[in-house]
Order: structure tokens, then sequence, then C-alpha cells
């Protein structure tokens, strides 16, 4: 896919490291970072807001909270590094 | 514990809900603290509100104590709920409004059904 082609480190770390730990049945993610230029914590180099959509096994039964925890927790490192925030819609298969 | 969380616990335990924000709900100081006032506003909940801005010392001990990175925090009957995303989604969905009849908690909503 050319968007694939496009698609910055960042965002491609995010990706593998998402996909390895919730196995999920669908993931986007999207980078917002244009959307913040200006905005406290934006990067120059972008990829510094993104908004992630998983559909994972892994969610069910969990409160939003926990499904928002556990896909920080997979991300810390970016977090402690450039990524400044995260838009997270978490959702189990049967949701 | 430390002073500082006991008094954030107490805070939290004063009130059915309450929101650690930026700013006031009259005067807020950041977008996503906005919203959040404007949804329990909208659910017609009344909430204690408490201005990080005010005190150092709450808004980093805010943090640490629902381990949760940003601002701002909302909590039901002492339970740590989520940030603006989260009350958002949940307000979407009918989830919020679900929670406080469960916790017994009157709102707007409740009382026109």
């Amino acid at each position: 896919m050319a968007e694939q082609g496009n698609i910055g480190a960042v965002q491609a770390r995010i990706r593998s490291k998402l996909t390895d730990a919730l196995a999920p049945l669908s993931l986007k993610v999207i980078d917002e970072s244009h959307q913040h230029a200006g905005h406290g914590g934006h990067h120059q180099d972008g990829e510094s807001h993104f908004r992630i959509e998983v559909v994972s096994e892994a969610f069910a039964g969990k409160r939003l909270v926990e499904r928002h925890r556990i896909v920080n927790s997979l991300l810390a490192e970016e977090l402690a590094g450039r990524v400044h925030a995260l838009a997270i819609t978490a959702r189990a298969p049967q949701e | 514990m430390s002073d500082i969380t006991t008094a954030i616990k107490s805070e939290i335990d004063s009130a059915d809900v309450v929101l650690f924000m930026k700013g006031t709900p009259a005067a807020p100081q950041c977008g996503f603290s906005m919203q959040v006032c404007q949804i329990l506003g909208h659910v017609g909940v009344p909430f204690k509100s408490v201005n990080v801005l005010a005190d150092a010392a709450i808004r980093d001990g805010i943090k640490a104590y629902s381990q949760w990175p940003t601002i701002p925090q909302l909590y039901v009957k002492g339970e740590f709920i989520g940030g603006c995303d989260i009350t958002r989604e949940m307000f979407q969905s009918g989830e919020l409004t679900a929670l406080f009849d469960k916790e017994g908690i009157p709102h707007k909503a409740a009382a026109k059904a």
C-alpha cells in the first residue's frame, strides 16, 4: 500500500508493538501531529500526536481506563520520548 | 501515606463526583478540562472541581496517585474513571449516565426519564 510506504519510524514502531502484544483484529495508527502544530509538545519533525484505533480480544471485559492503561504501558517508551499524546479507541471484537 | 496523598484522598472522597482540572468550571484553562466540564454540565450531575494549577503538589500528586499522566482526571465514588477521551466516549455510548445510575448519583438525564 502506498500509505504504508510513507509512514514514519515512530508510527511503524507503535504499529509493531501493538500488533505483537495485542494480536489485534483491526488496528489503525494515525499520525495527527499536523493538527497540533504550535501546540505544546509538538515535535518539529512530526510524529508527536497519534490516534490509535484498535480492536482486540485483550480488551474483553475490561473498563475503558484499563484498556487505555494497557496501550499506554505498551508504548511507555514512545510516550517518554517523542510521542506527546495518544488518542485511543480500544474495543473488544464483540463490541 | 504522605501528606499530599492524604490530601488528595480526602478530596476524592469529599464528593460523589470529583474532577481534577486546569482552571475552574467557570474559567477552564485547557480545552480538555473544559470538555469534561461541559459533559458533566450537560448530564446535569453535581461535581466538585479541584484546580491543579493552584497547587503544584496536587498537580504532581494526582498523577502519581492514579498512575495516569494527564489532567483532567474524573473520579466517581472514589474510583478513577479516566481523562477527557474516556469521559467523552462513555458519555457518547451512554456508559457515563449508566454509571451514575448504578452508583445512585442523581443527574438531570435520570430526572427526565
